[in-house]
């Protein structure tokens, strides 16, 4: 079941919603990463709220003229609409005001969605029998789905898509340096609301599958994925497209597979999963990844603690490090140190007084703030200026008697 | 209006709706300044999972697992969002965003799954409540308020959300000092001693408390915009954190008292014959007195020097 799922089989609307959702996913990741690169990611929440009055007044418009109220592109237009208000009373908040982002964030989102309930249920006592589909745009609903929505969402996801490629590198700079950006002369404030505004496209264009509520994890989620895998913003982009797009197709299929599994919910839950496996095993910033450099960095202290102790003659008590020594064959399992290990601990004193004589000297000043414990003297040094180390140490002497 | 209409039918819903706007205002109040006023937004949020998860192990719509399942989830969602931004260094915003979309979705899905169509569960309750319908049946005038046997009838959530009320007070009051020197000043607060991580987390637990007992009256979108616009307004007011606290409870009552009579009579003062959602109006009116103060509150500019005309 679930492989027809994923294979298209399973009929009509199930494709045209796994065509649709995975567009959704790859716009959405590419787009969020902008305002999760730019420290923003939950404006997202603020516009994706704001759009629930329009979506009612456009409702409420259609229905006064005599219209469809189900018009998907006259709800589209009206929810874009207020979203944009939203941000605009974001914007104004933010920039005349005292009141930090997130407050503003907080105020729009709660005002705009409080209102839009006002709205809803107005439009649920205005005695038109046909408004059931609105509560749809809260968690989304794909039941109906038809071709002409289908074309909407695709056309609407390639067009920011292509949005974002004219885009992307002001808005990178803006991002990762918005003074600088500003002192090139770039219009900063105009970029911010671009990408804002772009933001608020996905949202527009996501209602219908997702919901408003939940468009807001597929702007977040694939982002945060990608971060972890690539420093550089390019890679971040393209794999955030991936991961939602991925998280998109696969969420859609698998609601398909079985009865009462939500689209929207489910499309998150797998974009989650994605964000989960990367935060574990991505190579660099994963968990797993720490944890072994932690394990690394312990095993190397451990060894160079025993060294020294070894060179110095002293008795190694701590049983990791023992079991350390022992398994780099430094020392037997009796406690008493090779001929390998003997030499090793030799240099690991030698090392450590040269290291002494350079933190001593004030020319050596660059090179001593190097010094941890852990880094060999021969990577920092060239051989000329060790050799100049150990003729001021000079060899070993005869005691007078 | 009369006493024989107004005690059973609005008394309740008016006292209910500005307790709760005040016991999530007063905590809302130290969110703005520290820059953690989203946090109210996640915990309404999270809430939904922790009923859903309560209903599914009790097997009943009763009020207190589903409070503690609520609460249960709000601390969750709080270390979860801690641990991810710890451990995958990923900015605040988006941990929070990353958690309490994916435990939304999770109780989505978990109600559609189960079979709650034989009780009163679903999205739409959770989001908006419903205040109207808390009424108290046993009144007959002002004279009930004195009447043992027709007090015994009031609504629950009514002396629940008094005692969450009460509760913020008293953790306002106790703490007052510590609250306010680490809210401005974390590194000064520390010095002398005050256990900062501590008294944020207790804030924040004690923010999810008023959240999820006014969650249980009114519904989370009250509880988002009573953390926040109050407060904001209140800090458009003044210089003075005393001064504010008292604005945003002014704020507060202002906006249940207005949104209420509004929702219940304005459709009908417009010739319309149904109310609309009070808990909606309720967050819309508090964005209008936001909107109100931002534009000529005398404290409304960054640098904090009223505006001399």
């Amino acid at each position: 079941m679930l492989w027809d799922a994923l294979t298209l089989q399973l009929g009509y609307n199930a494709t045209l919603v796994a065509v649709g959702a995975t567009l959704l996913g790859v716009s959405a990741g590419v787009t969020g990463t902008f305002l999760f690169l730019r420290k923003r990611a939950l404006v997202s929440d603020a516009i994706s709220h704001a759009t629930l009055p329009g979506v009612c007044l456009a409702f409420m418009a259609l229905v006064a003229l005599g219209g469809d109220g189900r018009n998907l592109i006259g709800l589209l237009a009206g929810s874009a609409v207020s979203a944009w208000v939203g941000l605009l009373c974001m914007n104004w908040l933010t920039r005349h005001t005292r009141l930090a982002e997130d407050a503003a964030i907080g105020a729009v989102l709660s005002v705009f969605f409080g209102l839009g309930i006002v709205l809803l249920t107005m439009i649920q006592t205005m005695g038109v029998g046909r408004q059931a589909g609105l509560e749809g745009f809260l968690l989304g609903s794909t039941a109906g789905m038809l071709w002409a929505d289908a074309l909407i969402i695709a056309g609407g996801g390639a067009a920011t898509l292509l949005l974002v490629l004219i885009l992307r590198r002001p808005m990178l700079q803006v991002a990762f340096d918005p003074e600088y950006a500003a002192a090139r002369g770039l219009p900063v404030n105009r970029i911010d609301l671009a990408m804002m505004g772009l933001v608020m496209a996905v949202t527009v264009v996501g209602l219908k599958i997702v919901g408003l509520i939940l468009i807001v994890a597929l702007l977040i989620i694939p982002p945060v994925t990608a971060r972890f895998w690539s420093d550089r913003s390019d890679h971040v982009v393209l794999l955030a497209g991936l991961a939602g797009g991925a998280a998109g197709y696969l969420g859609a299929a698998l609601s398909a597979s079985a009865p009462n599994l939500p689209t929207g919910p489910i499309i998150v839950l797998v974009s989650f999963g994605f964000f989960a496996l990367s935060m574990l095993l991505a190579p660099a910033r994963g968990v797993m990844a720490a944890v072994l450099r932690h394990l690394r960095f312990q095993r190397r202290v451990h060894i160079r603690q025993g060294l020294l102790a070894l060179a110095q003659g002293q008795k190694i008590y701590e049983p990791l490090t023992l079991r350390l020594l022992r398994r780099a064959d430094i020392v037997r399992a009796d406690g008493v140190a090779t001929e390998a290990g003997k030499a090793r601990a030799a240099k690991a004193l030698r090392d450590e007084k040269r290291w002494e004589i350079v933190r001593a000297d004030q020319a050596h000043e660059a090179t001593a703030a190097l010094y941890d414990g852990l880094r060999d003297i021969e990577t920092v040094l060239t051989r000329d200026q060790i050799a100049e180390i150990d003729r001021r140490i000079g060899g070993p002497q005869g005691v007078s008697a | 209006m009369s006493g024989e209409e107004f005690v059973p039918l609005s008394l309740t819903p008016l006292l209910i709706g500005t307790f709760a706007a005040i016991a999530c205002a007063l905590p809302g109040n130290f969110l703005v300044l520290r820059k953690q006023a989203l946090i109210g937004d996640a915990i309404s949020h999270v809430v939904l999972p922790g009923i859903v998860v309560a209903f599914l192990l009790t097997g009943a719509i009763s009020t207190w697992p589903m409070m503690l399942g609520a609460a249960g989830a709000a601390i969750v969602a709080v270390i979860l969002i801690e641990a991810i931004r710890r451990l995958g260094q990923i900015e605040p915003g988006a941990a929070m965003g990353v958690v309490f979309t994916t435990m939304f979705a999770g109780g989505v899905l978990l109600l559609e799954q189960t079979d709650t169509s034989t009780v009163h569960l679903d999205v739409e309750h959770a989001l908006y409540g419903n205040l109207e319908s808390l009424i108290w049946l046993d009144a007959v005038g002002w004279s009930s308020l004195l009447d043992l046997e027709a007090l015994a009838g009031l609504p629950p959530e009514l002396p629940r959300i008094a005692l969450t009320l009460l509760g913020v007070c008293l953790f306002t009051v106790l703490f007052w000092r510590p609250l306010k020197i680490s809210t401005f000043d974390e590194g000064f607060a520390r010095t002398i001693g005050i256990r900062t991580g501590a008294l944020g987390m207790a804030l924040v637990i004690t923010a999810a408390i008023a959240a999820v007992a006014a969650f249980d009256a009114v519904g989370s979108i009250i509880v988002i915009a009573m953390f926040i616009c109050p407060p904001a307004a209140a800090r458009m007011m003044t210089n003075r954190l005393e001064a504010q606290i008292g604005w945003s409870v002014l704020f507060a009552t202002l906006s249940a008292v207005s949104g209420y009579v509004l929702a219940g009579y304005g459709p009908l003062w417009l010739g319309g014959a149904d109310a609309v959602s009070a808990a909606g109006m309720i967050a819309t009116m508090s964005g209008l007195i936001l909107a109100l103060s931002a534009v000529f509150g005398p404290c409304r500019t960054r640098a904090g020097a009223p505006i001399s005309s």
